[in-house]
């Protein structure tokens, strides 16, 4: 059958120019986008930490860690949106990259356990006792120090997909292959996870974390501040993701996605332009993954489920792609619903979510960006 | 003389029956009549009586001799003190008895041990009543009763055994009996003390294969820790030592074809959950994520089918690939029909909106059924094994998982190839436009060609619920697979779907052994991720014009 992307310019076109409306300056989205993170960074610790408990404006300890999910889980939905929705590569494989960040910051918290495990081992994790292991293993060794999570977190992400994309893209394996073999390697590394001898906890993988840096991992405080950090860190990501799409640079990959065998002979170095982007992404996707775990408070292979890809491609399908900003709403609403159904009603709710993925799909295929958009032009 | 003798006996049993009226008439024949009251006599008889009692039985020739026999050997045999009929118990001493009667063979309830007087044996009566049951067994007119009998007996070789082994060899027809009884006489040989037997025995037993044969040879080079052999002759060991590795070599050659079929029974299955999906999305080009949905309702209409007929579990299973076809068959087409249609040619947005449907069925399924897994049965003709010598064995269910992956592969073949519906999908599929110039219905055979992919998926159901749990989560664990193979051999290429997946069955059994399951598993998936930079387009690419439109 014939191509799918190049047969529906009239959509590329105008997410192209939503992209384009934006130019130097500030698009509306992105500037009420901005707005409302703020809005949160700033609410969330009055909410609380300000009101009294009794109030019924207190936020609890469980609303925060839930608001932190989300906004991790927008900042995945960033990460795919930027090589799905500007440079048409659609990856089903971005649960590892944010499980990878989620394991190195991981390794750090079970170091920071000390001697208060269960076995009161001073060096080793509970596991480890528990499965008899002598020494540390070589792979464990320096995370004891913050640092060494942090540039792990950016690191083994990147590295995989640089040494991933760098095979793929110069194969030119494209399409719906890329999309099975980022599928088959997030599959793969969720095997690997789950085997005791990988020394990463095997199938319970690890929880019961005491502290970060120091900060007391069961206060409501630290807490708070993970979520204004992760805020920071959205915007950030948010940012620079845009200051990519929005440059030079940022042109070639949309060429490349309407038109790549055309933007290649007329110069461009295309795997290149791809491998970068796939790169950029998949850090982006492990510093959620890293943000995630203290705030959650556990992390196990199940996060690699392919599963988890296909959701996150599914947030970014139904916020609308191409956008950004759109991607994390969609992370947001979808993962609230998600939330709400499975409380209110567990036994219907995976018709909700079934029915609305149809229902974006075939009469939203710009997703809720795209229908607020389309209002505000009506008026 | 036979029919007067039997007509006799009909007019007799006619007579009884209109003088007492009692006389049970449920389908006796004057065979278990006479077997009956043979048997009726082992309840006072002295030991000895009932050696020639057993004797007499045996000659009979009646089918249950054998049971009656071996339980009367293990202390299982009883009668009821209440109207003395014989029965057997399905344990020993195990209280209340679970009865089996002795002629049908069939379970007749159970009941409190105190009501049954045991028919006892000593040990000189059941040295006689194992012989009987050997000479019975090695005279039955079924080869395998007989192979087992040897194979029986061949664990305990004395005197008498032998002679009647021999006797037996003389008159013996079926080859593998015949080897099996050498085999048996050539261990019994190996004990003797004459040298040329024993290095013929040993000659006869360099050609079987089997584990008990080997060992027993390998005692014969055994150094003990004195450094002395345990065998004295030179001569026997080294024989000793030559076939023994004859026999380690036959019997890795076998264990390599062992391992090659698990790894096609592996493919077979792999092929099977993917020739659906080489269809919907090989042929059409949808991505459908409900694909494994459809193998879930196949699954699960075998289910059904075998509770509608509890009665016939074995013909449930062949009345369920129909069923099964015409369930997932349409609900692919009205998949196809309401959201699938307005999506071709946007392969990545497919992805979605079926992964949407495979939510919504998945949860239908846990409305319906409960989210328990739900158990289906396995029929007894698919049970057990083939045996083929000592050394290999094949799983009837893996046998035929392997035929039916050929066979459904062969019947789509046929379909694609020689049908005007199969003529049409090829057309569409390669020219869409052109194909629409031409006549053709293209919405008609989209709907058809996608209601194909799903009943294959579903019939691959049918298969699926006889080797996994039938539960909500069948499709998701088969998904990913099934996309691999069909990526691995090219997309839109049938014959790579089934060379793909026998590929990755065989690959994966091979190494397991090494590896251990998962690790084989990873190394498969890592191997398929770098084969897909080598050949972008899988094992058989797709090539001219329609092949850059993919």
């Amino acid at each position: 059958m014939s191509s799918g992307d190049e047969q529906e310019p009239g959509l590329w076109q105008r997410t192209t120019l939503v992209a384009r409306g934006g130019g130097g300056r500030f698009d509306r989205g992105a500037i009420w986008f901005l707005a409302v993170l703020a809005a949160v960074a700033f609410a969330v610790p009055v909410l609380n930490q300000v009101v009294p408990v009794s109030s019924a404006f207190h936020l609890s300890p469980f609303g925060i860690t839930l608001i932190g999910k989300y906004l991790c889980y927008g900042m995945l939905a960033l990460a795919v949106d930027l090589i799905w929705g500007y440079c048409g590569i659609l990856s089903l494989g971005h649960a590892a990259f944010f499980s990878l960040g989620g394991y190195a910051m991981g390794m750090y918290l079970m170091r920071q356990i000390g001697t208060r495990g269960v076995y009161g081992d001073p060096i080793l994790p509970d596991f480890m006792v528990f499965l008899n292991y002598k020494s540390l293993p070589w792979f464990w060794h320096g995370f004891n120090h913050f640092s060494m999570a942090l540039l792990m977190m950016v690191l083994a992400p990147g590295l995989l997909a640089l040494v991933f994309g760098w095979f793929a893209f110069r194969s030119r394996v494209t399409g719906v292959y890329l999309s099975i073999i980022t599928q088959a390697l997030t599959y793969a590394l969720m095997l690997a996870f789950f085997r005791n001898d990988m020394g990463l906890g095997g199938n319970n993988g690890f929880t019961d974390f005491k502290d970060i840096l120091g900060f007391d991992l069961h206060s409501d405080l630290t807490h708070v501040v993970l979520l204004v950090v992760t805020i920071v860190m959205l915007a950030a990501s948010y940012l620079a993701c845009r200051a990519i799409v929005i440059s030079r640079a940022g042109r070639v990959v949309l060429a490349v996605r309407d038109a790549e065998s055309r933007t290649r002979f007329l110069g461009y170095p295309v795997e290149s332009y791809k491998l970068w982007l796939f790169v950029f992404s998949a850090i982006i996707a492990g510093i959620a993954g890293a943000l995630y775990v203290p705030q959650i408070g556990i992390i196990n292979p199940s996060e690699f489920s392919p599963i988890n890809s296909i959701e996150a491609v599914i947030w970014v399908a139904v916020g609308g792609r191409g956008t950004l900003y759109g991607a994390i709403a969609g992370a947001i609403v979808v993962n609230y619903a998600k939330t709400y159904l499975t409380g209110a009603f567990p036994e219907i709710w995976l018709y909700a979510l079934g029915a609305l993925f149809v229902l974006v799909t075939l009469f939203l295929p710009r997703g809720i960006i795209g229908l607020v958009s389309a209002r505000g032009k009506e008026k | 003389m036979r029919l007067l003798r039997s007509g006799g006996q009909l007019l007799f049993m006619l007579l009884l029956t209109l003088v007492g009226g009692v006389v049970p008439v449920s389908a006796q024949s004057p065979a278990d009549t006479t077997f009956l009251s043979i048997l009726g006599e082992m309840r006072e008889a002295s030991y000895s009586d009932k050696a020639t009692i057993a004797e007499r039985l045996s000659q009979t020739g009646h089918p249950s001799v054998r049971a009656v026999l071996t339980a009367l050997l293990e202390d299982r045999l009883y009668f009821r003190n209440s109207d003395q009929k014989i029965f057997i118990a399905k344990m020993a001493d195990v209280d209340p008895l679970s009865l089996i009667d002795p002629l049908t063979l069939k379970a007749a309830g159970s009941a409190p041990a105190d009501g049954f007087t045991l028919i006892g044996t000593n040990n000189g009566l059941r040295s006689t009543l194992r012989e009987t049951v050997a000479h019975f067994s090695l005279s039955s007119p079924d080869a395998s009763v007989r192979l087992d009998a040897v194979q029986e007996m061949a664990k305990s070789l004395d005197e008498p055994t032998v002679a009647l082994l021999r006797q037996r060899l003389a008159v013996e027809t079926n080859s593998s009996v015949k080897k099996g009884i050498s085999t048996a006489l050539a261990l019994a040989a190996l004990d003797g003390s004459d040298q040329k037997a024993r290095l013929d025995a040993i000659a006869t037993l360099s050609q079987s294969v089997s584990q008990d044969v080997r060992n027993r040879l390998a005692l014969l080079i055994d150094k003990s820790a004195d450094g002395t052999y345990a065998e004295s002759d030179e001569k026997v060991r080294s024989a000793a030592a030559a076939a023994v590795a004859t026999i380690d070599h036959w019997r890795s050659f076998y264990s390599g074809i062992e391992t090659l079929f698990f790894g096609l029974s592996l493919g077979s299955v792999l092929v099977l959950i993917a020739i659906g999906l080489a269809i919907t999305f090989g042929v059409m080009g949808v991505i459908n994520m409900a694909h494994g949905e459809m193998m879930m309702l196949g699954a699960y209409t075998t289910y059904v089918v075998q509770m509608v007929m509890p009665e016939h579990i074995g013909i449930s299973i062949l009345a369920a690939i129909p069923a099964a076809f015409i369930v997932a068959g349409l609900a692919g087409v009205v998949m196809e029909r309401t959201i699938i249609r307005f999506l071709y040619g946007r392969p990545l947005e497919t992805l979605l909106a079926t992964f949407g449907v495979s939510l919504i069925l998945q949860q239908a399924v846990r409305s319906i059924f409960s989210a328990n897994n739900r158990s289906v049965v396995t029929p007894d003709w698919m049970s057990g094994s083939l045996r083929l010598n000592d050394a290999l064995t094949i799983t009837y269910n893996r046998l035929y998982i392997v035929i039916f992956t050929l066979l459904v592969f062969s019947l789509i073949l046929l379909v694609l190839k020689r049908t005007r519906l199969g003529l049409d999908i090829r057309a569409v599929s390669q020219n869409r436009t052109m194909a629409k110039a031409m006549g053709i219905r293209t919405e008609w055979v989209d709907a058809m060609t996608f209601g194909l992919g799903s009943g294959i998926a579903g019939v691959a159901g049918v298969a699926l619920s006889q080797l996994t749990n039938v539960g909500p989560n069948l499709g998701q664990s088969y998904i990913i697979d099934s996309f691999l193979v069909v990526v691995f051999g090219g997309v839109g290429n049938l014959w790579g779907s089934l060379i793909g997946g026998m590929s990755m069955g065989i690959v994966n059994n091979l190494l397991e052994p090494f590896t251990g399951a998962v690790l084989a598993k990873i190394f498969v998936l890592i191997g398929i991720i770098l084969f897909i930079q080598v050949r972008p387009r899988g094992l058989f690419p797709q090539t001219g014009r329609a092949a850059d439109d993919k």
